[in-house]
C-alpha cells in the first residue's frame, strides 16, 4: 500500500495490452513484429496469477509491462496498465522510476546472474528501500534479516555480508525474493524463479516463495513453462501462446478440465509409452570401476563407478548437478581420462584418453549435448553440418553425401527443404534435431545425450524425446541419456542408474529402480518432481526423509 | 587479504622480476651486436691497433661478454649505471634529475586525463548512441589521431605565439616554485592528455557497455535506479578491470612515450636524454636509460594485474 488511501477494484488491470519489437533479420529489411496482442488481465490484491506458456507466449513481456519495462528493443504500443488506479503508462519515465522496486518488484530467473558480483548481499535487498526512501538503513536490515529468516536461509543475520558468489543457486534464488518483498511491494513479478534449479533445490524454493506470499499478502505474476510448479502456488493461471490469450481460469478448472486444445495438450505432456527392453547377454558398452578426478586429482567427481549399456538400449543417468552425470560422459568419450578403472566396447577396451582412440573408436561413440544452438558452426549451412560426418568417417562426396543428407533430414521430420538453412534460423527443437541428425550420421552404436531435453518446452522435448525413441526402432542405437528430469527418464529408459556426489546409488532396470522400496536419496528425488495436483507441494515437504544437497 | 590473492600477487611480482632480467640480458645483447665498441667511438679517428687494445684492457673490453654483463648487472643493482662516454660523467647522478621530470610531466598529464577519460566515458556511455556520444567519441578520436608533434606545435602555435599564456620551451630548473613549474609544463601536459584521452575513453565506454548487457543492470534497472546511478554504482564496479588496464598502458606511455614531446618542448626529461646520447652513440646511456623505460613499463603492467586481481570479488572474498 503506497499512500494507505482505500482503493477499490484491482491491484492490476491491464487492457488491450500490445507489445512490439523491431526485429533486423540478417540480410533483410528491419520489420516490426507484434509479441503480444491485445492481452487483458486483472490481478485482485493478494492473489497469484500464474502466466504459462512456451518460450516466444510472450509471458515475460507480459510480466514485465507491470512495471513499464521493456527488455531490449521492445515497446509497449498500446493498451493500458492500470495499477493501483492510474495507467502507469501515462506517468513517465520518473513516474516508471518511482514505482519500480517499491509498488511492483522483479524477481529473476537466474538470480546468480541477476545479483551484482561486486556488492555485499544486504546492499542490493535494501538498495531499492533506501532508494525510495520507505525506512532507513537500519529498519529496513532489520527487515531484511527477518525475510532471511522467513525463507529459511541458513545464519540469516550474517547470510547479508556474503557476495553472490559465496552462496549457492537456490539460497540466492531465496536472497531473491528476500530482495523483492523487503521494500513491502504490492505486486512481485516471478519470472522462472526455480527453472534453473535442480528438482530437490526447486521445491525447497517454491516452497518458500509461497509461504513468504501467504505471510506478507502480495499479489504476485507467477511467469513459468512447468504447469505442474505455477499449480502449486497460484490461484488462477493463464494460458499463452504465441502473444494471444489461449485460456484464463482457476488453478482447479486450468489442470483438471482445460477447455482449450492447447491447454489439454500442456496438461497431458510427457506420457510416453515406453516398453521397457530387458537386457540382454553382452553389454556393449561397460564402465568398470572408474575413479575420475579434476584439478590434478585433488577434487574426485566419480567414485568407483560401473554401468552397462546394452545394444540398443537406453540407459538413463538421473542425479543433481555436481553429482557427476556429465563427467561420467567425458570419461566414457575420453575427454576426461579415468584415474582408475576402463571402458570396455565391444570386448574390447578403449583408449583412456581421447588422443589415442582411433578414429573408428570416435566414429562408434558420438554426443548430443544441451545447447543445440553453440553445439553447431553459426556460420555452416544445415547441409554442411550434417555432412561433415559423412565426409570425416565415411569419405563421402558429392551427390552422394548429399543424398544421405536429405535422407537424415527425412529421419528427423524436417525434409530437404532445410539443407540450405544456417543455424540462425531454425528454432530450439529443429536445432536439436539437426544435431541429432548429425550424430546418427556417423552410423554410431551408441550416442551419449547430454540433458538434450532441457532447454526445450516441454511440447517439444516431448517430440524430441518421440523422434529418439523412433531412430532407437530404426538405427538399433543405444543411448546414454543423462538428465535431472525424472519424468523424462520414466519415458524411454531402459535401465536406470541415480548418481549423487560421484556415486551410483541405485542402479538396474527401469521397473526395479522405480519400485519401491527406495533409498533415502532416490526417494527425495522422486518425491521433488512436481507432479500436476493441487496440494502436492505440502505433502511433498511433509513427506521428506533427508534435505536436499543444495540447501 | 587471503591466501590466493597473496599467492597471485607473488607470482605476478615474480614473473615481472623474471621478465626484468630477460629484457636486461636483450638490451647488453642488443648494443653488443652493435658494429664497433665504446673504445673505437672513444678513440674515432685516431684509433690504431695498439691504442684499441690498450684502451679494452682499461676498459675491461677483452673480458668474455657474459662477465661483462654480470658486472654491468651489479652495478645497476647497487645503483652505478656506470660513466657516460660522451661526458664522463656519472649515469646515476644525471638520470635522476631528468626521471623526476619526466615523472613530474608525466603525473600531471596522468591526473588531468585519467579522471577526465573515465568521467568522458561514463557520459558517453549514459548517453549512449546521441550526439553527445557521438561529439565524445569523435573529438577524442580526432585528438588521438593527430601525431603529437603535431598537436604539440598548434598548442606552441596558440597558447605560446599568438596569446603567450605559456612558455613555448619548457625550461625547468632547481629553485622554481611549484607554481612556475606547473606554468612550464602547462603545454607538454595537455598535448600527451590529448594523446592518451580517446584510448582510455574508448576502453572505459566499450567496458562499460559490455557490462549493461548484464542481468543484474537489468534488476537494477527494474530497482528503479536512475540511468546515472545504474551505471556507477552496478555497472562501473564491475567494468573497472579493463579500465585499470588501459590505463596502466598509457600510464606507461607518459614515462616511455614522451621522447617526442619532451623533444618539441626541449622539456629536460628522460626522453630528450635518450635521444641525444642515441645520437652521440653513448652506449652506457641508452642502455641504462632502456632498462629503467623497461622498468617502468613492466612495474605498471603488474600493478595493472594485481589491480584487476584485488578488484574482483572472487579472489577477494573466496567461498
Amino acid at each position: 500500500m503506497v499512500d494507505g488511501k482505500a482503493k477499490s477494484g484491482p491491484l492490476l488491470d491491464i487492457r488491450n495490452l500490445r507489445i512490439e519489437a523491431t526485429v533486423y533479420p540478417p540480410g533483410e529489411a528491419p520489420r516490426t513484429i507484434t509479441l503480444v496482442h491485445d492481452v487483458s488481465l486483472t490481478l485482485e490484491k493478494g492473489k497469484v496469477l500464474g502466466l504459462i506458456g512456451e518460450s516466444g507466449a510472450g509471458k515475460s513481456t507480459i510480466g514485465l509491462s507491470s512495471m513499464g519495462y521493456g527488455r531490449g528493443g521492445v515497446r509497449i504500443t498500446g493498451g493500458e496498465v492500470i495499477l493501483n488506479g492510474r495507467d502507469i503508462l501515462k506517468g513517465g519515465k520518473e513516474g516508471l522510476r518511482k514505482l519500480r522496486g517499491r509498488e511492483v518488484c522483479y524477481v529473476a530467473q537466474s538470480a546468480a546472474a541477476a545479483f551484482n558480483p561486486a556488492h555485499r548481499l544486504m546492499d542490493q535487498v535494501v538498495e531499492a528501500t533506501l532508494l525510495h526512501g520507505t525506512a532507513t538503513r537500519a529498519e529496513a536490515e532489520k527487515r531484511a534479516v527477518a525475510l532471511f529468516r522467513k525463507l529459511s536461509l541458513p545464519n540469516p543475520e550474517t547470510i547479508g555480508q556474503r557476495f553472490p558468489h559465496q552462496v549457492s543457486g537456490g539460497q540466492l534464488q531465496r536472497v531473491m525474493t528476500a530482495m523483492a518483498l523487503c521494500s513491502e511491494p504490492d505486486l512481485i513479478v516471478f519470472d522462472e524463479p526455480t527453472t534453473a534449479l535442480d528438482v530437490t533445490t526447486q521445491i525447497d524454493v517454491l516452497s518458500a516463495i509461497k509461504d513468504a506470499i501467504r505471510d506478507t499478502h502480495v499479489a504476485a505474476l507467477y511467469i513459468t513453462h512447468d504447469l505442474a510448479v505455477v499449480a502449486q502456488v497460484s490461484d488462477e493461471i493463464m494460458v499463452l501462446r504465441h502473444g494471444r490469450l489461449v485460456e484464463w481460469g482457476g488453478t482447479r478448472q486450468i489442470i483438471k478440465e482445460p477447455r482449450q486444445e492447447y491447454t489439454n495438450a500442456l496438461v497431458s505432456v510427457h506420457e510416453i509409452e515406453h516398453q521397457e527392453q530387458q537386457p540382454g547377454t553382452a553389454p556393449m558398452l561397460s564402465v568398470k570401476n572408474v575413479t575420475a578426478a579434476y584439478g590434478g586429482g585433488h577434487v574426485k567427481v566419480l567414485k568407483n563407478v560401473s554401468v552397462d549399456i546394452f545394444p540398443g538400449q537406453t540407459l538413463a543417468v538421473v542425479g543433481e548437478s555436481g553429482s557427476g552425470k556429465s563427467t561420467l560422459a567425458r570419461a566414457i568419450t575420453g575427454l576426461l581420462p579415468p584415474e582408475q578403472g576402463s571402458v570396455v566396447f565391444d570386448g574390447r577396451t578403449l583408449a583412456n584418453r581421447l588422443a589415442d582412440r582411433p578414429k573408428e573408436d570416435l566414429r562408434q561413440l558420438q554426443m548430443i549435448y544441451q545447447m543445440a544452438d553453440v553445439a553447431m558452426n553459426p556460420r555452416q549451412t544445415v547441409g554442411t553440418i550434417i555432412g561433415r560426418p559423412l565426409e570425416f568417417y565415411f569419405g563421402m562426396r558429392g551427390r552422394e553425401r548429399d543424398k544421405r543428407v536429405a535422407e537424415l533430414l527425412d529421419e528427423i521430420e524436417m525434409g530437404k527443404g532445410f539443407i540450405d538453412r544456417y543455424p540462425a534460423e531454425l528454432s530450439g527443437g529443429q536445432k536439436q534435431r539437426v544435431c541429432i541428425a548429425r550424430s546418427l550420421a556417423a552410423k554410431p552404436k551408441l550416442i551419449i545425450c547430454d540433458e538434450v531435453t532441457s532447454a526445450l518446452d516441454p511440447l517439444v522435448a516431448h517430440g524430441i524425446l518421440k523422434l529418439l525413441l523412433n531412430l532407437q526402432q530404426i538405427e538399433k542405437v543405444a543411448y546414454l541419456f543423462i538428465t535431472h528430469d525424472l519424468a523424462t527418464v520414466k519415458s524411454i529408459a531402459d535401465s536406470i542408474a541415480v548418481m549423487y556426489r560421484g556415486e551410483v546409488v541405485r542402479y538396474g532396470s527401469k521397473s526395479k529402480v522405480l519400485t519401491p522400496p527406495f533409498d533415502a536419496y532416490t526417494d527425495l528425488l522422486l518425491s521433488s518432481v512436481p507432479e500436476m495436483e493441487i496440494g502436492w507441494l505440502e505433502k511433498a515437504i511433509k513427506g521428506r526423509r533427508m534435505e536436499s544437497a543444495g540447501n | 587479504m587471503s591466501s590466493p590473492i597473496v599467492k597471485l600477487v607473488a607470482q605476478r611480482i615474480a614473473l615481472g622480476i623474471l621478465l626484468l632480467l630477460a629484457v636486461s640480458v636483450l638490451i647488453f645483447a642488443g648494443t653488443q651486436i652493435l658494429p664497433g665498441d665504446v673504445a673505437q667511438a672513444i678513440l674515432g679517428q685516431s684509433a690504431t691497433p695498439e691504442s684499441l687494445a690498450n684502451l679494452r684492457e682499461q676498459l675491461g673490453l677483452n673480458q668474455p661478454a657474459y662477465i661483462r654483463y654480470f658486472h654491468w648487472l651489479g652495478g645497476v643493482l647497487t645503483g652505478d649505471l656506470g660513466t657516460a662516454m660522451s661526458s664522463g660523467q656519472d649515469i646515476a647522478t644525471s638520470i635522476k634529475e631528468r626521471l623526476w621530470n619526466t615523472l613530474f610531466l608525466a603525473f600531471w598529464a596522468a591526473i588531468v586525463a585519467i579522471p577526465l577519460a573515465i568521467t568522458l566515458g561514463l557520459i558517453a556511455v549514459r548517453y549512449r548512441n546521441g550526439w553527445v556520444d557521438k561529439l565524445i567519441s569523435g573529438v577524442a578520436l580526432a585528438s588521438t589521431s593527430f601525431p603529437e608533434f603535431f598537436i604539440g606545435y598548434l598548442l606552441v602555435f596558440y597558447f605560446a605565439v599568438q596569446h603567450q599564456w605559456f612558455p613555448a620551451i619548457s625550461t625547468v630548473y632547481d629553485g622554481m616554485s611549484l607554481g612556475e613549474r606547473l606554468q612550464a609544463i602547462a603545454l607538454p601536459a595537455a598535448a600527451l592528455t590529448l594523446v592518451v584521452l580517446a584510448h582510455m575513453m574508448r576502453m572505459t565506454r566499450a567496458a562499460i557497455l559490455n557490462v549493461m548487457q548484464s542481468a543484474y543492470v537489468e534488476t537494477a534497472e527494474l530497482k528503479g535506479l536512475s540511468a546515472a546511478a545504474v551505471i556507477r554504482k552496478h555497472a562501473f564496479p564491475n567494468a573497472i578491470a579493463p579500465i585499470i588496464n588501459v590505463v596502466m598502458l598509457n600510464l606507461a606511455y607518459l614515462v616511455v612515450g614522451v621522447v617526442v614531446v619532451e623533444v618539441i618542448f626541449v622539456y629536460p626529461g628522460m626522453g630528450q636524454y635518450l635521444v641525444d646520447h642515441v645520437t652521440k652513440r653513448d652506449v652506457p646511456v641508452v642502455q641504462a636509460v632502456g632498462l629503467i623505460f623497461a622498468a617502468v613499463y613492466i612495474t605498471l603492467n603488474i600493478v595493472a594485474d594485481i589491480a584487476a586481481i584485488v578488484a574482483n570479488p572472487r579472489l577477494r572474498h573466496p567461498r
